[in-house]
């Protein structure tokens, strides 16, 4: 079936339809990974987009059960230059177009996705439409593309009950992950590292969360703009001002900034990919980094008395680290997570570890 | 400058002559290495015994040694110029050897010389094999579980260990002879018995067997500071088993998810890490088809062929960086030249996919077991891009120049399909093809896989080409808009689309242009469109957006055609040559575009050119660039025969030629246009006629005199061409020739024993200018690619070289050469006979202009754009003679190909060449022979020497010279008694065929140093000959099989003195 994707400058792209054919308007973006588009597509932090992958094959080992990152796949539509129609792979389970179709995924291939690229990362990201349909009236779909914004989406992404991961092998800590849009990884990396991790909803308040016990809190990744969720900032803050060690990741490093006076602003295109280098200032080394962010915190807002820039961004020197005055607490704007992507930042976690105490 | 002040003067290490499994990446590495080095203004020294390679060049380095690779060669060159460091790790596997006995023999510490980047105790680290593998075993890195038995009971309990299937790998016996795998106990019983009875220490290495399992490869790199990152991730499509430079490689991987991928990656910076190496590092990983397991297979802590694949396939390059973080930068401080905002410490990402396919030498050697192993045999590969695995699968088969254009062997369509699944198990340079046979008989994907283990996602791939044809065949005639997209975007080519559809590849491009079907290119710029580039590097595609804009640069653009993929030859000395003429037209103002298709050229660096199109050498696919680019003009003479042979095609697009026309080029292979030439010319050459059946060949070669040269005609690089001696070698050789059906005459020429003089000259239309003339060390009848050739020639009297200067001009003036040209004469009877004449660069072109410091390829091509000789300062007619001798001796691959027969003859034979020059002829001989690492036997030696009958009065002299040097001759009965009764002293050894200790035996005993043999002529391939010469190259013992050079090396152990040898900066020449 045909399918055309439009964007909201008025360019079209004319392709074939893969996975659900209903309409579908999201916010469209890029990611350049070449690996790991499940746990892109199930990763809550795009929930609202559209993700165009510039790699050109995709689907090639199939979808399984394990590389998921969350429940279920939260992109909104998937743009790709050429879905293999099967996988090929010991774990694969079905195929990506099946599994589009039943995760009512909208999606279209066979387009220049390099030329689409291209036009996301010089005119920045932008909202889309993909449709079946043979005809459109083309002033009615850009009025539909104009009112869209994402919004709402924590509340829509985030776990309505608290849930617990146990400690793998002996529990040594008890942390408390705030989920804004978690990935599963990130618990998992806790998990491994000898935590019991209890995911909470986004609205937790923050008493609640002082009061459960815990060793340490972690603040996850999630979609949106940051500045959207005032009341969860006012939260972070009161986390901020106890003396619990706190690490964030992404959407919750945000927060954070948000919470302790800094501001943060919509870049172009953003970063999506699993190639980006941040040095971290400490250390005096860089690392391969896997992102997906649309907004960054602005360093010129950061109160150097409240917090220092630990980490920047190679390419394009935003801020991607802040380390706080206070004891204990320092949050990442890449994820140290990874899945997908380069796990080089992975000890991020056994600093956190660390700060809640070390090996004990 | 450096960030350590101090190094001022750094030492650079080539690889030394081409030979399978070391080719031209290294040339291009090491000239991408010294460019880095001299951008921070340090000075740079080169070593390198090839001439061949542009990192030779005056323009790359300060200082430029043609010389020996090796110790005492080095080290003077060493004392000579006292570099403060030396850069070991981008000359292959020669340099870093050379580099690390450099430092182990304690001369880099004498001479205060740093090696740069990677320590020599990392280095030993990753090369020893304990060593490697205790430091694998401390970071947790799974090896292959190996164990040395000496007992087939040892080899059970080690194998119910590790348990079966295991490799049995016999120790000491040449190609893994007497192993196997084993699958059970009673197998292991068998083979390990055999196994430990064949071995010459009775020691079997027992192996886990993980023949089957994908094979993974990384190109990593690491800095002073720790920073590690991967820059190219690349799959075999051959399961492990073949080697990789054997296998079809795709990049990045294909078949990986997400948690494999980075769990190799990981893997791999960690042993980076582990070995704490300062560079580029290559890490081989078999994985486990199901499951997480895997094992480290090798590392390479250098700069090799795949990093010279995954620089191309990515855009980054990695010797560059390499070079920059040897002299202390850090990753993030190495500007990205490709995006020129971003830094070299990111990890390039790719929005399309590269294939690469090995170009095997089995069209020259049809005799050579074709079955790929874990010895490398192929003589160089491909590349193609594009932005599905189909379309750079059918790109890369075109680019290989084999006659096949598409995945298709038509010998295949004739077997019945038992052969066809017999095929699929034998792993050979062909099996792709047999795969995709295989697939058009209905085989299913999970049917092969189960038999080639090749991953069912590639299988599907080739399934989908097969699907493509079918459709195509489907449409009976006129393929319809989607069909034909389908199959463009595919990159199926129109003359294949045509084939199918029963239409004029002419018709096919006219109806796609009329559907809007028209390629466009998109750019490599390593990081998927996110940031904005500028590199001019392209491919094709057809999808919507073309980026190949035009640069508004104003000026006239020319296109450089390249030489493609290396092969028996053609050479890296053409890349030489069309990377010359790039950059001499740009000198001259002009926008240049090279268009090529292998990876491991300076050519095919992007910054080579203003334009670089990775595209197949094919008439139709140059035409797409030339429909892009409407060049001014284009040029062919420079980029060997792939060049050449698009010279019509071009001409027929209305493309001008510059240069020499293709109506010349043509001139000089037609017999009767050339001969007409010759005649007005007054040139001789020696008599022929051309025959059909055997009688008239016998009655041509009465009438001319034995002995004479036979060969069919129309056909290129003296392939089937023999010398006949008597009757009996005519019958032979016209029964081989007419094994195949011969549809032109064959040739029977007068065979003229002469000296063979060679020269390239180059002409304005009014003036020549011949650089040099050099004279081949073999007479007539061996390959002037396998002679040892002296620049300039020994005794060559005036009214000789005044009668090849005329018959040169006169010849280049009747073609109507403008630019190259290259003839081969006869010294015989006083006069000056022609053998050959090519309108074209040679592979004698850099070699030449080194050691007559004459830019020959600038010269020519500002001669074809209509420049004079005389106002180019380096006057008309014979160059004067440079105060030195240069002699270029052939290196061969024997030792990587089974079944090749090494005697020398008119087919040319070798992968490579070295150079010496001297102030004496002796001396620069005995520098070739060092370099090509043949020794002449000293006092006290042993020589066995088996001759033809035609040969055995020669010896004679030779044989007297080196009993006289006070060497033991040995020899079978009849040169034994010939020699004997002529009153030299010789030891008679038996024949092959007779009892033991034979010949055979006496070559395997390591007692003997040079073998002498020249071939009977005639192609019995099972000859006492073939025996004992493959018995040399299997034992390293040298062998020659010419008596010429024979001659030569009793020349160098007479008057040559090591102990005298100076080396000599070509730059000062």
């Amino acid at each position: 079936m045909k399918a055309t994707l439009i964007l909201a400058n008025g360019t079209l792209f004319h392709g074939r339809a893969i996975g659900a054919t209903e309409d579908r308007v999201c916010e469209m973006v890029f990611n350049t990974s070449m690996t790991g588009y499940q746990e892109i597509l199930t990763d809550p932090s795009y929930a609202g987009q559209g993700v165009v992958m510039s790699y050109p094959l995709i689907g090639n080992y199939g979808v399984n059960h394990e590389d998921n990152e969350s429940a279920r796949p939260w992109a909104e539509a998937f743009v790709v230059r050429h879905l293999s129609p099967e996988g090929s792979n010991f774990r694969c389970e079905d195929t990506l177009d099946s599994y589009l179709k039943s995760n009512h995924i909208a999606g279209i291939e066979g387009i220049d996705t390099r030329a689409l690229t291209k036009i996301l990362r010089s005119q920045g990201t932008m909202n889309g439409m993909i449709t079946c349909a043979e005809h459109f009236n083309i002033n009615e779909v850009m009025e539909k593309l104009s009112a869209f914004r994402v919004e709402g989406t924590v509340e829509r992404v985030t776990c309505s009950e608290p849930w617990t991961l146990p400690a793998e092998g002996e529990r040594k800590y008890r942390v408390a992950l705030m989920d804004y849009g978690m990935k599963r990884n990130m618990a998992q990396c806790l998990a491994k590292r000898g935590c019991e991790v209890t995911v909470l909803p986004a609205h937790t308040p923050a008493a609640e969360v002082l009061s459960g016990g815990y060793d340490g809190v972690m603040l996850s990744n999630g979609p949106g703009d940051p500045a959207d969720n005032t009341e969860i900032i006012k939260e972070v803050r009161k986390l901020y001002e106890s003396d619990l060690p706190i690490f964030a990741v992404c959407l919750g490093h945000q927060l954070m900034a948000l919470a302790t006076g800094a501001k943060t602003h919509k870049m172009v295109f953003g970063h999506r990919g699993g190639n980006h280098p941040v040095k971290d200032i400490e250390a005096g080394r860089c690392f391969i980094t896997s992102q997906n962010h649309g907004y960054v915190v602005d360093a010129a807002t950061v109160d150097p008395a409240v917090a220092a820039v630990s980490h920047v961004n190679v390419n394009d020197g935003t801020v991607e680290g802040l380390k706080y005055s206070r004891p204990n607490c320092f949050t990442t704007q890449f994820h140290p997570e990874a899945a997908p992507g380069p796990m080089d930042t992975e000890y991020l976690f056994d600093r956190f570890i660390n700060s809640m105490g070390g090996d004990r | 400058m450096p960030k350590d002040p101090n190094i001022k003067k750094v030492l650079v290490l080539g690889s030394g002559p081409i030979v399978i499994g070391q080719a031209a990446e290294f040339d291009y590495a090491g000239t991408q290495a010294c460019r880095a080095l001299k951008e921070e203004g340090v000075e740079v020294v080169l070593v390198n015994s090839n001439p061949a390679t542009i990192m030779t060049d005056k323009d790359i380095a300060d200082h430029v040694y043609i010389e020996p690779l090796n110790i005492p060669s080095v080290t003077q060159v060493i004392e000579m110029e006292r570099p403060d460091a030396i850069l070991p790790t981008l000359g292959g596997q020669t340099g870093l050897n050379l580099a690390m006995n450099l430092h182990e023999q304690g001369v880099l510490e004498k001479y205060g010389v740093r090696l740069l980047g990677t320590s020599p105790e990392s280095i030993r680290k990753a090369e020893d094999r304990q060593g490697f593998k205790d430091c694998m075993e401390e970071i947790g890195q799974p090896c292959v579980t190996s164990d040395v038995v000496e007992s087939v009971d040892g080899a059970v309990e080690f194998a119910e260990k590790i348990g079966y299937p295991v490799i049995v790998r016999p120790a000491y016996t040449l190609g893994g002879t007497g192993g196997g795998i084993a699958y059970d106990e009673a197998s292991l019983r068998e083979i390990a018995d055999r196994g430990i009875h064949l071995s010459r220490v009775g020691q079997v290495l027992i192996e886990r067997c993980i023949s089957g399992w994908k094979e993974i490869e990384f190109e990593v790199m690491r800095d002073s500071a720790g920073n590690v990152i991967q820059v190219c991730s690349m799959e075999n499509i051959d399961p492990v088993g073949v080697h990789t430079g054997d296998s079809i490689v795709v990049a990045p991987t294909q078949t990986l998810a997400n948690r494999e991928f980075q769990m190799l990656r990981t893997a791999a910076l960690d042993i980076i890490t582990a070995l704490k190496i300062e560079g580029g590092c290559n890490c081989q990983f078999a994985l486990n088809p199901d499951s997480y397991e895997y094992a480290v297979i090798e590392v390479n802590p250098r700069v090799s062929r795949s990093s010279a694949l995954a620089s191309k396939a990515t855009g980054y390059p990695i010797a560059k960086v390499a070079a920059k973080i040897a002299l202390g930068y850090t990753l993030d401080e190495i500007p990205n030249a490709v995006t020129g905002k971003t830094t070299a410490c990111f990890e390039p990402t790719v929005d399309y996919c590269v294939l690469k396919i090995p170009r095997l030498p089995f069209d020259k050697f049809t005799t050579a077991s074709r079955t790929l192993g874990t010895q490398m045999k192929a003589t160089g590969e491909v590349m193609a891009i594009a932005n599905s695995f189909e379309g750079a699968l059918m790109k890369a088969i075109r680019s290989l120049e084999l006659n096949v254009r598409a995945l298709k062997l038509d010998k295949l369509e004739g077997l019945y399909t038992d052969e066809i699944e017999d095929l699929l198990v034998n792993v050979t340079d062909e099996r792709l093809f047999v795969v995709a046979e295989a697939l058009r008989r209905g085989f299913s994907p999970k049917k092969i896989n189960h038999i080639t283990k090749m991953d069912i996602w590639f299988l599907e791939r080739f399934k989908n080409i097969i699907d493509m044809e079918n459709a195509l065949i489907a449409c009976k005639g006129v393929p319809d808009p989607d069909t034909m997209r389908r199959a463009k975007e595919m990159c199926f080519a129109d003359s294949y689309i045509g084939h199918l559809c029963g239409m004029a590849q002419a018709e096919v491009k006219a109806l796609r242009e009329q559907y809007g079907i028209i390629p466009s290119f998109k750019m490599v710029d390593t990081c998927a469109a996110e940031f904005d580039a500028e590199t001019p590097y392209y491919y094709s595609s057809y999808d919507g957006e073309n980026e190949a804009e035009d640069t508004g640069s104003g000026k006239k653009k020319v296109l450089v055609l390249g030489s493609g993929p290396i092969r028996i030859g053609q050479g890296i000395e053409f890349d030489y040559c069309s990377v010359h003429s790039v950059w001499a037209f740009s000198r001259m103002g002009y926008e240049t575009i090279i268009v090529n298709n292998n990876p491991e050229t300076v050519s095919t660096d992007f910054d080579v050119a203003d334009k670089l199109y990775f595209e197949p050498l094919t008439a139709e696919d140059v035409q797409n660039i030339v429909e892009q680019e409407h060049p001014w003009g284009a040029v062919v003479q420079f980029g060997g025969q792939t060049a050449i042979k698009l010279a019509k095609a071009l001409t027929d697009m209305g493309v001008r030629i510059l240069g020499t026309s293709s109506d010349g080029v043509d001139a000089a292979e037609d017999r009767e246009r050339f001969d007409a030439i010759l005649q007005k010319c007054g040139i001789p050459r020696a008599r022929g006629k051309t025959i059909f059946t055997t009688q008239e060949a016998l009655d041509a070669a009465h009438e001319l005199g034995y002995p004479v040269l036979v060969r069919p005609s129309y056909v290129l690089g003296g392939q089937g061409m023999e010398i006949a001696y008597n009757d009996r070698n005519i019958e032979e050789f016209m029964r081989i020739i007419n094994l195949t059906v011969q549809e032109h005459p064959i040739l029977v020429d007068k065979y003229l024993m002469g000296r063979e003089l060679e020269v390239d000259g180059v002409y304005d239309g009014e003036d020549i200018l011949i650089p040099g003339i050099m004279e081949h060390v073999e007479r007539a009848g061996v390959h002037s690619g396998d002679s040892i050739a002296v620049y300039p020639p020994l005794h060559l009297e005036d009214k000789h070289r005044e009668l090849i200067l005329r018959h040169t001009k006169n010849m280049a003036r009747e073609l109507g050469v403008l630019g190259l040209i290259n003839a081969q004469y006869i010294l015989y009877n006083d006069d000056i006979y022609v053998i050959e004449v090519n309108p074209r660069s040679s592979r004698t072109i850099p070699y030449i202009s080194k050691v007559t410091g004459v830019p020959i390829i600038d010269l020519a091509t500002r001669v074809m754009l209509g420049e004079k000789l005389k106002d180019l300062g380096y006057g008309t007619g014979i160059y004067p003679e440079a105060p030195y001798f240069a002699v270029k001796a052939p290196v061969f691959s024997f030792e990587k190909l089974t079944d090749v027969d090494t005697g020398l003859g008119p087919e040319m034979k070798s992968t490579g060449e070295v150079l010496g020059i001297a102030e004496t002829f002796p001396q620069a001989l005995l520098k070739a022979f060092k370099g090509a690492g043949l020794r002449a036997p000293k006092k006290g030696g042993r020589i066995i020497v088996t001759v033809k009958d035609e040969d055995k009065r020669e010896l004679l002299g030779i044989a007297r010279g080196f009993e006289e040097m006070g060497v033991e001759l040995y020899a079978t009965s009849g040169t034994c008694d010939y020699l004997n009764d002529n009153g030299v002293e010789c030891k008679r050894v038996n024949r092959v065929t007779q009892s033991h200790p034979n010949i055979l035996d006496m070559i395997g005993s390591g007692t003997v140093d040079l073998v002498i043999n020249t071939p009977t002529r005639g192609r019995k391939h099972d000859s006492d000959g073939f025996k004992i010469r493959r018995a040399t190259v299997e034992h390293s013992v040298g062998c020659v099989t010419a008596i010429d050079t024979a001659r030569a090396l009793l020349t160098v152990r007479e008057q040559g003195r090591s102990e005298d040898l100076v080396p000599i900066d070509v730059t000062k020449i």
